[in-house]
């Protein structure tokens, strides 16, 4: 029997970069708030210490920082044909656990989407007809506009000092950015990072081939910057441990180095750790939240009356709380009904390995800042004609190499053997004079019709609740689009001198171990009616108007850049409407 | 695991934030946060350093074993040790002794059935019983074809002969798949090849100095501007630095 606490204005369950963010919001406004995080406190000085932070093995190889999959892990299957089995260990995406969540590992790369991102299905109509996107895809409009979010991702952005050099001020295009971004309505709070000899080399070649590369949007800081709540960051070192890392030099935009310092002084503010979630509570008109159930690490059950509950887990986990408290319908593929679980997406990650010539080039890849690098926006969103190429979507392309860690670096040509002598010489020979980076081709992922998630039958977390059950595949236009990105990255590796190209398209079938970023996406999709999404503009829930989904679960497919700017810039958004239109008059934002 | 969260006991917690309903005889064990950040003096979790010396999960069988087996995977040569001398047999006999060995952190729960290579390992054994079995397996497989000899008393090509064979899966093991047991020790024998030396492999960071990574240093500010140009900086681990008495 769950032991009932004091009744709370908010609670917000996990306590990463939106719920921080939202806390901090609502605290502000005068809110009794309490975040409920189902991992450790963590903070730079005692958890990514200095004198040992920079272990390969520990955090990128054991994963250190992160969920265990003994706390509870997700099922997985290509197609509902299959049964699904565990993921026993992670592969394909890192799932964040503790405070900060993702925010303390991520790389820190800081995009905002394309205007024409947020309106994809009747942008992509309009320019190539109705009968142009495959029938099975189930993309749609986001019912906000990229002119809606951005002042948000301006707020975001000044959280962070986020560092980089702008392609659109206000309509302008500036030399050196990114011509295809949206405008902006003021420069980056710092400039551009300082570039290592791969990437500059990649901007070289990617001019000369007519592209206009701008230096990656970066939460690694060019230099030391107070951000407007008083907190400040350091300028990054290019130590080159960044993602799967906390860093130990408060120079990586995160949680703890951006807002917690001020969020904790806030006496309306507390955090409860190592405290897990069970389920969303609903009085019996099943309409309104009445608080959480969670329990603690002794194993004791609590209940936590609120009036306002903000689901801010990761993507998988808040689909998966929305299933298990029973809020909103499920999704059926068969039928297409159901909200809870539709959409779900990935990103469609390539790459191509360049070998150089080693008494020619020495690319010290272990110089690096995890969102260092040039790219390219010619092929992403809709920024490319597509009438005649048989697919619709794209991504960013960039030498954007983070690291020279010799665990992740061991590329050799093709045809060296896997051990022994030769293999010895190649890793000797291309360690400095190859150019890799996992994540070169950075694609969307489009959101089809058999690509969901639901609630496995049979395995089960260690409180005995079903594990959420992810059903994912590649499909043709994602697996066409990958292939016509990588030539591109390859045609620019080759410009830049390598004497051996080795292509990587992305080809399916998924696979769970196959490292593709941790940004999954949708679930619990918002939109612009209860008929085709789980939560209104304001990422509020259409069935239970107290509580609000943030995160990247909102997302109705993904696009060509990293998530975490638009995840920000939401978590701005829905805590504006919140405190200016919910608070003074709870209840639906948006009349369905 | 986390030095900083403080556990409160129902005092403070009362007293913080008055929750008359908290009231048990029980300590409340939930970890409250509130009021500033937590701090406290002397956290932090540092590694635990291996040290060399006996071995803590292999038979001295097995060890001999893994040894050989590690010295062909990644052979001496004029430059730099081999897998033996650079440790990684004590590397992967420490790791299967501690956490990594008894897949502790990794979901464990059954039903286990086979599933696609794309589902990933499904294997109710924990990577200490995997190697137990495939060492004994592999030793009994290596009798039966080379006149009694254990994998470790083959010749050098005799032993590339069998590892070829387990890679490629020609050379069966009684029991246990041979090419899920060559992925499994070559990975772990990378790692401690190329892994901080702390963990008892890659010895006097022999594998870094060898391919150019010059360690853990945490400012390269100094170096960004320069392209193109080797570093000359030494070789640094988390323990080790060559001005630092050992």
């Amino acid at each position: 029997m769950a032991r009932k606490l004091p009744r709370k204005d908010a609670v917000i369950i996990g306590l990463g970069w939106t719920g921080s963010i939202l806390a901090h919001t609502l605290c502000d406004a005068g809110l009794d708030v309490v975040a409920i995080e189902r991992g450790p406190w963590r903070d730079t000085a005692s958890d990514f210490q200095i004198s040992y932070a920079q272990d390969e093995l520990r955090y990128r190889l054991q994963h250190e920082l992160f969920l265990r999959p003994a706390q509870t892990s997700v099922t997985f299957r290509n197609n509902a044909s299959q049964t699904a089995l565990p993921v026993r260990n992670w592969g394909a995406f890192m799932l964040g656990n503790g405070v900060g969540g993702g925010g303390v590992h991520w790389n820190a790369e800081t995009f905002r989407f394309l205007p024409t991102d947020f309106i994809a299905r009747s942008h992509l109509t309009q320019r190539y007809g109705e009968k142009f996107l495959p029938e099975d895809m189930t993309i749609q409009d986001w019912g906000i506009t990229y002119d809606d979010l951005e002042p948000h991702y301006d707020q975001f952005e000044y959280l962070c000092g986020t560092s980089g050099t702008a392609g659109n001020l206000q309509g302008k295009i500036q030399d050196g950015g990114n011509p295809f971004e949206g405008a902006r309505s003021r420069p980056y709070p710092t400039p551009a990072q300082k570039q290592g000899y791969g990437h500059t080399l990649f901007a070289e070649a990617a001019k000369q081939l007519g592209y206009k590369p701008y230096p990656q949007p970066s939460g690694n800081l060019s230099r030391a910057y107070t951000n407007p709540l008083g907190v400040s960051l350091g300028q990054c070192t290019f130590c080159g441990f960044c993602e799967w890392f906390g860093c130990a030099n408060y120079s990586k935009a995160t949680p703890q180095t951006t807002i917690l310092p001020v969020l904790l002084r806030n006496p309306n503010f507390e955090a409860r750790t190592e405290c897990e979630v069970m389920r969303i509570n609903l009085d019996n008109t099943g309409k309104r939240a009445t608080g959480v159930t969670y329990v603690d690490s002794s194993g004791e059950e609590f209940e936590q009356p609120a009036d306002l509950v903000l689901l801010c887990a990761f993507q998988l986990f808040n689909v998966q709380l929305l299933l298990l408290s029973g809020i909103g319908t499920p999704y059926d593929p068969q039928t297409g009904k159901g909200q809870i679980g539709r959409n779900f997406t990935h990103q469609t990650i390539s790459t191509a390995v360049g070998f150089f010539d080693k008494d020619k080039y020495n690319f010290n890849p272990f110089i690096a800042s995890g969102s260092i690098g040039f790219c390219i926006d010619e092929f992403n969103g809709d920024n490319f004609d597509h009438s005649q190429l048989g697919f619709v979507g794209g991504g960013y392309i960039g030498q954007v190499r983070t690291n020279g860690r010799p665990l992740e670096s061991m590329a050799v040509p093709p045809g060296t053997p896997a051990w022994g002598a030769k293999w010895k010489q190649a890793l000797r020979d291309n360690y400095l004079s190859s150019v890799i980076c996992g994540a070169a081709c950075h694609a969307s992922f489009y959101s089809y019709r058999d690509v969901y998630l639901d609630l496995d039958p049979t395995y089960k977390d260690r409180f005995g609740r079903p594990l959420l059950r992810m059903t994912i595949d590649f499909h043709d236009n994602e697996i066409k689009m990958s292939a016509f990105l990588t030539d591109k990255y390859a045609e620019i590796l080759q410009k830049m001198g390598a004497k051996q190209v080795v292509k990587q398209p992305r080809k399916g079938p998924y696979d769970v171990t196959d490292y593709q970023t941790s940004h999954l996406c949708g679930g619990a999709i918002m939109g612009d009616n209860p008929g085709n999404s789980a939560l209104n503009r304001y990422l509020q829930s259409w069935d239970v108007p107290n509580l609000f989904v943030q995160g990247a679960s909102a997302y109705p497919q993904n696009a060509g850049y990293n998530p975490t700017g638009t995840v920000g810039a939401l978590a701005f958004w829905s805590a504006a409407a919140i405190r200016s239109q919910y608070l003074k008059n709870p209840g639906p934002l948006v009349h369905a | 695991m986390n030095g900083t969260a403080y556990q409160m006991n129902r005092r403070q917690l009362l007293g913080s934030t008055a929750v008359a309903l908290l009231l048990s005889s029980r300590a409340v064990r939930a970890t409250v946060v509130k009021g500033g950040l937590p701090w406290k003096p002397g956290a932090g979790d540092p590694p635990t350093v291996v040290t060399p010396g006996g071995w803590h999960y292999f038979t001295t069988q097995e060890a001999a074993a893994v040894e050989a087996l590690v010295d062909r995977l990644i052979p001496p040569d004029p430059g730099t040790p081999g897998g033996k001398e650079c440790g990684c047999a004590v590397f992967i006999d420490r790791q299967l002794a501690g956490p990594y060995g008894r897949n502790e952190d990794l979901y464990m729960m059954g039903p286990f059935q086979q599933g696609t290579k794309q589902q990933g390992p499904q294997s109710p054994l924990t990577a200490a019983q995997q190697y137990r079995k495939a060492l004994v397996a592999l030793d009994s497989a290596c009798r039966d074809k080379y006149d009694g000899k254990r994998f470790a008393e083959l010749s050098d090509e005799q032993k590339d002969e069998v590892i070829k064979g387990l890679e490629d899966g020609s050379f069966k093991l009684d029991g246990f798949d041979g090419q899920s047991f060559f992925t499994l020790i070559l990975t772990d024998t990378r790692n401690g090849f190329l892994a901080d030396p702390i963990y008892g492999g890659n010895k006097d960071m022999a594998a870094w100095k060898m391919i150019g990574f010059p360690g853990t240093h945490y400012d390269y500010r100094d170096w960004i501007d320069r392209h193109n140009e080797r570093v000359t900086l030494p070789t640094v681990g988390i323990r080790n630095h060559p001005n630092w008495s050992r």
